[in-house]
Order: C-alpha cells, then sequence, then structure tokens
C-alpha cells in the first residue's frame, strides 16, 4: 500500500484567477436559473412542441452522465479487478461522478416542468416498468446516493479523531465521533457491496439513456437510429471513462502546480484505444447493416455531425493513443482525452438534438441565451465545488516534488533534490 | 367514528395504495383492452365541408380559448398548416397539395388515441393511461413534465403548456372521457354539420370504412388509415388520395414501443440479468482479491 502516496488535502488558496473567473460564470448561471423557476419554462428556453428537449437534456443529463462513467470505470478496474497502481485515480473519479451525477439532478430539475414532482418515480403506485426513462431515473437515484455513501468514507478520514464542533455544538463532539467511527466501521465492511451494485447500476442507466430514443423511430436520422444504441451509449460511456480521469488529473494538476502523474496515466490510457476501436467497429457495422452510408454522402447538418463526432471523438484519438509515446507525452494524452470528451458530447448532441428531426418542424431548435448560460453556470460550479472539496479533503494523491517548490529553490538545494 | 380517525384512515389507505406497486410490467396486459369493442371515430375527410365547427366544440367542451387562431369562423387560417397546441386539441387542415381559392378536401386532427400508445409506454411515472374504452387520458397530479410523450408520440400530438411557471399541462385531445362514459358522444362529433365523423365501436367502424370504399372505389383511396398504422389507432382516416397530403405520416404496422418495450424487459428479466453481472463482479472480486494476498504472502516468505 506504501508505494503510492495516500491522498491528502491539497494546500492551495481557492480562489485563484481561474476560480474567480468560474464563480462569476457560476453566478450568471444560478441567475439564469432563478428565471426560468420564475418564469417558466417558455420564458427561459426555446423549446417547443416539435422539440421538446433542448441541451439541458442532451448536454447536462446525457453528457453529464456519460461523463460521470470514470467513477465506475475507474472502481471496476481499481477496486473490482484489483489493478492496485490505480487506486490514486479513484477518489478524484469518485468525487468527479458525484458532482457529475448531482449536478445532473440539478440540470434536470430546471428541465423539468414540474420539478416538485421529481419524486414521482418513487413511489411504487407510479411505477412504471415499460418506461425507459422510469428506468434511468430509478438508477440514477440509487447510485447517487451510492455514490454519496462510497465518498463518505473520505469525510470520516478527514475529521474522525478530530472532530471539533464551533460554540455550543461542542457538547455534541463525542456524539458525533462515536458515529464516524461506526459508520467507517460498517461501511469499510460494506464498501464491496456498494462499489459493485455501483458498476451495475451504471451499466444499467448507462445503456438505458441509449434506449430513450429508440422509441421515436420515425423522427430519428438515419445515421443515429438503431436498436444497439443502447449498446453504443454504454461502450461509449466506458470508453471515455478513463480518458476524463486523465483529463481533470492533468487540469487539477496544472491548476494545483502538482506533478501530473504520468505513468499511472499512460498506463490507465492503453485500454482507450482499444475501446474506441470497438466502438468505431461496431458503429461501422452498425451503418453498414442497417445499409444507411448512404446518408453520409448526403451534404447536410447531420451528415457533418456524424463526421465531426467520428474523426475528432474517436479516430484521432484512436490514432494518437494506439502509439506508446504519446501516451506517455502528458500533452498528447491531454489532447487525445479532449478530443474523446469533445466527441461524447458532439454524440449525445448528436442523438437527442440533431438526430431529431421531427415530423412537423418548420424551425430547427436553437438554445437560448438562458439555456446556454445555465449549461455553462452549472458546469463551473461542478469545477468549484471539486476545487473546493479537494482543497478540503483528502482526495488527490499528490507527488512530494512540486513544480512550484522547485523553481524557487536555490539551484545548489535542488540539485540535491533531484 | 369521529371526523380525524376517518381522515387518519383515508390518509393511510392513500398511502397504502400508494405503495403498491401499478407496475403495468408487460405490454400483454394492455392488450387485455379489446380494440374492437373500445370507441373510435371515423373521419371520412372526403365528406368535411372544413367549416371548423369541431374545433368551436372542443374548445368549448374543455374550456380552450374562445378564440384561438382566430374567429372560429375565419377562413384564412388554411393558409397555414396548423397543428394543435396548448389553445386547441383539435384542428382542422386543407389537404395539402389542393390551394387556394378552392381546397377540395379536409382533415381533423387530434390524438389518434393509439390502440398501443408510445406516449403511454414512454411516460415516467405512468400519467397518461389507456383505458378499456379506448381513451388514452393525462393525470394532471402525477406527470412531473419531463415531455417524454411529447417526443415519444409519433403523430406530434401533445403540446406542453411551456408559458406555465407552476403548474405546466400536457395539452391533447381528451375523447371526451366524462361524456363518453355518461354515454354521449364527443362534442366535436356532434357538432358536424355533415357528419363527417361517426362515433362508435372502433371494430364497427373498420367495417363501415370498408364497406365505404368497397361500394364508392372511385371516390375513397383503398386504404383506411390507422386500421393496422403502429398497431392500431382509435381514430381512423377515409380520403380520396394519399394521406400524407394530410400530414398524416406513413407508418409501418409494428408498434412504436415493441422496441423499447422488449430491450427494457430483456435487461429485466426477473432482474435476472442485473443480478448475474452483480454475481459476476462479486466473484472477479473475490478471486482477485484472494490472489492479490496470496502475492503479498509469497513476497514476504521469499
Ligand atoms: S396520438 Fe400521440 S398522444 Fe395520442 S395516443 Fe397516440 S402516441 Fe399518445
Ligand atoms: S410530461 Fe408528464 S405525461 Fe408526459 S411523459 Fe413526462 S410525466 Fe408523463
Amino acid at each position: 500500500m506504501n508505494n503510492h502516496e495516500a491522498p491528502t488535502p491539497i494546500n492551495s488558496k481557492f480562489f485563484s484567477k481561474g476560480a474567480i473567473v468560474l464563480s462569476i460564470f457560476t453566478l450568471i448561471g444560478a441567475l439564469g436559473y432563478l428565471y426560468r423557476l420564475i418564469y417558466g419554462l417558455g420564458a427561459a428556453t426555446n423549446l417547443d412542441n416539435q422539440f421538446p428537449w433542448g441541451i439541458w437534456i442532451a448536454i447536462d443529463v446525457a453528457t453529464g452522465v456519460a461523463l460521470a462513467a470514470g467513477g465506475f470505470t475507474t472502481a471496476a478496474l481499481a477496486d473490482i479487478f484489483h489493478r492496485d497502481k490505480y487506486h490514486s485515480l479513484t477518489r478524484p473519479a469518485l468525487l468527479t461522478a458525484m458532482l457529475g451525477y448531482t449536478f445532473v439532478v440539478v440540470g434536470l430539475l430546471a428541465d423539468l416542468g414540474k420539478y416538485y414532482n421529481v419524486w414521482h418515480p418513487m413511489l411504487p403506485s407510479m411505477w412504471q416498468g415499460n418506461s425507459v426513462l422510469f428506468e434511468v431515473g430509478l438508477c440514477v437515484t440509487i447510485y447517487l446516493t451510492i455514490l454519496y455513501i462510497e465518498f463518505f468514507p473520505i469525510v470520516i478520514e478527514k475529521f474522525m479523531g478530530h472532530v471539533k464542533l464551533p460554540g455550543i455544538l461542542s457538547k455534541y463532539n463525542s456524539l458525533v465521533e462515536s458515529f464516524l467511527r461506526i459508520s467507517n466501521r460498517t461501511l469499510y465492511r460494506l464498501l464491496s457491496l456498494f462499489i459493485i451494485a455501483g458498476v451495475v447500476l451504471s451499466c444499467l442507466h448507462q445503456s438505458s439513456l441509449g434506449t430513450l430514443m429508440v422509441i421515436a423511430p420515425y423522427k430519428m436520422h438515419a445515421l443515429w437510429y438503431t436498436p444497439i444504441l443502447p449498446l453504443l451509449f454504454l461502450l461509449s460511456a466506458v470508453t471515455v471513462g478513463f480518458p476524463m480521469v486523465i483529463f481533470e488529473s492533468i487540469l487539477s494538476s496544472w491548476s494545483f502546480k502538482l506533478k501530473p502523474e504520468i505513468k499511472t496515466l499512460a498506463s490507465i490510457a492503453k485500454y482507450t484505444p482499444i475501446l474506441l476501436f470497438c466502438y468505431l467497429s461496431i458503429k461501422v457495422a452498425d451503418l453498414a447493416i442497417r445499409n444507411a452510408f448512404g446518408y453520409l454522402g448526403e451534404i447536410n447538418i447531420q451528415s457533418f455531425y456524424f463526421i465531426l463526432e467520428m474523426v475528432i471523438g474517436v479516430i484521432i484519438p484512436m490514432v494518437i493513443l494506439f502509439q506508446r509515446d504519446k501516451r506517455y507525452s502528458i500533452k498528447y494524452l491531454f489532447l487525445s482525452a479532449s478530443c474523446i470528451i469533445f466527441g461524447i458530447l458532439i454524440n449525445r448532441i448528436n442523438v437527442f438534438l440533431i438526430a431529431y428531426t421531427p415530423l412537423y418542424s418548420s424551425s430547427f431548435y436553437f438554445p437560448s441565451f438562458i439555456e446556454i448560460v445555465v449549461t455553462i453556470g452549472l458546469m463551473c460550479g461542478l469545477v468549484l465545488i471539486y476545487r473546493f472539496l479537494v482543497i478540503h479533503l483528502p482526495v488527490i494523491s499528490i507527488q512530494r516534488v512540486k513544480y512550484k517548490i522547485v523553481s524557487k529553490i536555490p539551484a545548489s538545494k535542488s540539485v540535491l533534490e533531484g | 367514528m369521529n371526523k380525524d380517525r376517518r381522515k387518519f384512515l383515508k390518509v393511510s389507505t392513500a398511502i397504502t395504495a400508494s405503495l403498491i406497486p401499478a407496475v403495468s410490467v408487460s405490454s400483454s396486459e394492455e392488450c387485455e383492452i379489446d380494440f374492437n369493442d373500445a370507441y373510435g371515430v371515423l373521419v371520412d375527410t372526403t365528406v368535411c365541408i372544413g367549416c371548423r365547427n369541431c374545433e368551436k366544440a372542443c374548445n368549448i367542451e374543455n374550456n380552450l380559448p374562445e378564440q384561438p387562431q382566430g374567429n372560429f369562423e375565419d377562413k384564412s387560417v388554411f393558409e397555414t398548416n396548423r397543428r394543435p397546441d396548448v389553445s386547441a386539441y383539435t384542428v382542422v387542415n386543407p389537404s395539402i397539395d389542393s390551394k387556394l381559392p378552392k381546397y377540395d378536401s379536409y382533415a381533423k386532427i387530434q390524438c389518434m388515441h393509439c390502440n398501443h400508445p408510445a406516449c403511454v409506454s414512454a411516460c415516467i411515472v405512468g400519467a397518461l393511461t389507456k383505458c378499456r374504452h379506448g381513451v388514452v387520458s393525462w393525470d394532471a397530479w402525477k406527470c412531473m413534465g419531463c415531455r417524454y410523450c411529447l417526443v415519444a408520440c409519433p403523430f406530434q400530438i401533445p403540446a406542453y403548456e411551456y408559458e406555465e411557471a407552476l403548474e405546466p399541462r400536457v395539452m391533447k385531445c381528451t375523447f371526451c372521457y366524462d361524456r363518453i362514459h355518461n354515454d354521449k358522444k364527443p362534442a366535436c362529433v356532434e357538432s358536424c354539420p355533415v357528419e363527417a365523423l361517426t362515433f362508435g365501436k372502433r371494430g364497427e367502424l373498420i367495417k363501415l370504412a370498408h364497406s365505404k370504399i368497397e361500394s364508392n372505389p372511385n371516390k375513397y383511396y383503398d386504404h383506411v388509415y390507422g386500421e393496422d398504422e403502429i398497431g392500431g389507432t382509435s381514430w381512423i382516416y377515409l380520403a380520396s388520395k394519399e394521406f400524407i397530403n394530410y400530414d398524416l405520416p406513413k407508418l409501418a404496422e409494428e408498434k412504436i414501443p415493441s422496441l423499447t418495450e422488449s430491450i427494457q424487459h430483456g435487461i429485466f428479466k426477473s432482474f435476472l440479468p442485473p443480478l448475474a453481472l452483480y454475481g459476476f463482479l462479486g466473484l472477479v472480486m473475490h478471486s482477485m482479491r484472494q490472489e492479490k494476498k496470496k502475492e503479498a504472502l509469497d513476497d514476504e516468505q521469499s
């Protein structure tokens, strides 16, 4: 266990320049959100009867869920398949998943016409086993709970042994302390069960998100409408899992001036090109079997977006990552991870929006200003909370040598260190 | 029994009832509806004169705005192709290929009350249901406003009250549920001055439609729209030319929900696949852990 560094809170200021910019965007997004709550969907969005779903579903929910897949894929690799060297990645991935899903729910609430009824699917009398959306909803709810449970040990680790409640609450110190101790012990035993359950639930709802649009055969463009959409969604979510972890890890190492864990990242990246290749083959086979290749020749927005999705999101990163030396370059790793993430974003937008061509539409949906600022605000808010939590909780494993310190240390000393 | 107690009982039965799963797990249950015996309407577009009386009657019956898209006598609305929306459950459109000043025929469109409705299958909370009379209705209390029903409906029928901030509704033809249950015809059917709309049992209407075609083969295009489309609809249509001219899309016989439902039920077949996956992963986890332990032990010994 000692050969990799233990996770520690990062020693850094919360309000860096970037964080201030993010806060401004979050604030604007929050105002947009408030506007939607007060004035309703009609005033805030460009949705109509022809286009009932917009970017809040395609990006905030569908892409959000896909990008949070890093949580379950790393958990599967490190905890279930016991590839212990990846343990340093599980906590950041878990935190991303937890926040990712939380923001998916926040985004979904904005989109629901009657957000205050969001608990309805929990009532057995309203269970609707035929509805794909019902299954997605139920799985996401349970999975989100599990993510919080999985994250709780990290909170315990921080506070156990030194609970100090402020002022009058301090008499409960020992009570909280023993609660932490007990939950620590029980959680330790049960954690494996939750981790496996998390992986199963993820597989279920990641694929079901793809099944959602299968119910609209007459409205979906043939480039995307296929009965194997659920398989494609699951596979692409699994594929984007590790790149997402790599992406964040590199970003946070830049932002906190830490040394990126290039070896671990390069090693985990070796699975990605294989997955991408599988995905590409299935996509090509699917188009071939359904005789849909012809649609690529048509010059329209659909064929353009399809090619964009495949070239940037799949082919380019696949080619880069198949080369071993490129995997050991931070630049290329980051570039290919970004490509894959962008590809997933475009793919989900494609399936939910670009492919959606309703019969009687006279116009085309384009998101409103409020829709855009809310979406951006949610992303920025997520990053901010992530930053806050890694500063205060033991999430990221730091390697001892830091860029900043190295550069500040006089030459003689750094030679010693080196 | 005092009042409080009665209230308590009421509340607790409500709670218990809400905890009993209402899962309509398979579509086969839904098939218990005898579609021949359910109600339907036959729309004969060759008879319709485009008077818009049905629109007016519908708006009055359902407390919709009195003059939504121009007043009901105004014929200029025909210049644009209209869709049902939050202020009109039904609209009459002239056939697409006929031009002013003489439209050759008209079709009234509204919710088709499909035999196997995509909207019902899609709805996350079962707010949309199909009753044995064939009516597809919407429950305001259950609905959470996800608009998946709008996505699913192949006829692009349900409309959503986007402008409502607090209690937006899904708006669509109710098939005059209350009237039908009181042995009355739907308001639109009653209002039609030329009997372009015939209300009755669906099975009989289909027979009627076919006999109309048979006795007048020159007048009718030889197809009863809605008889087989997506597994059949309660509202069926006759026309003198292809139905696409009336915004009735070309649809296959395959029921829309059958694919998603078979995927769903395939994955959840008595929860076996998820449980199997769970067991498999558990096994992997366990054996990998043993292996690691052994390795560690070997390391120590060597
Ligand atoms: S026409 Fe649309 S709204 Fe009406 S029952 Fe069929 S699927 Fe549902
Ligand atoms: S909007 Fe309401 S009725 Fe339509 S699918 Fe969602 S919950 Fe069901």
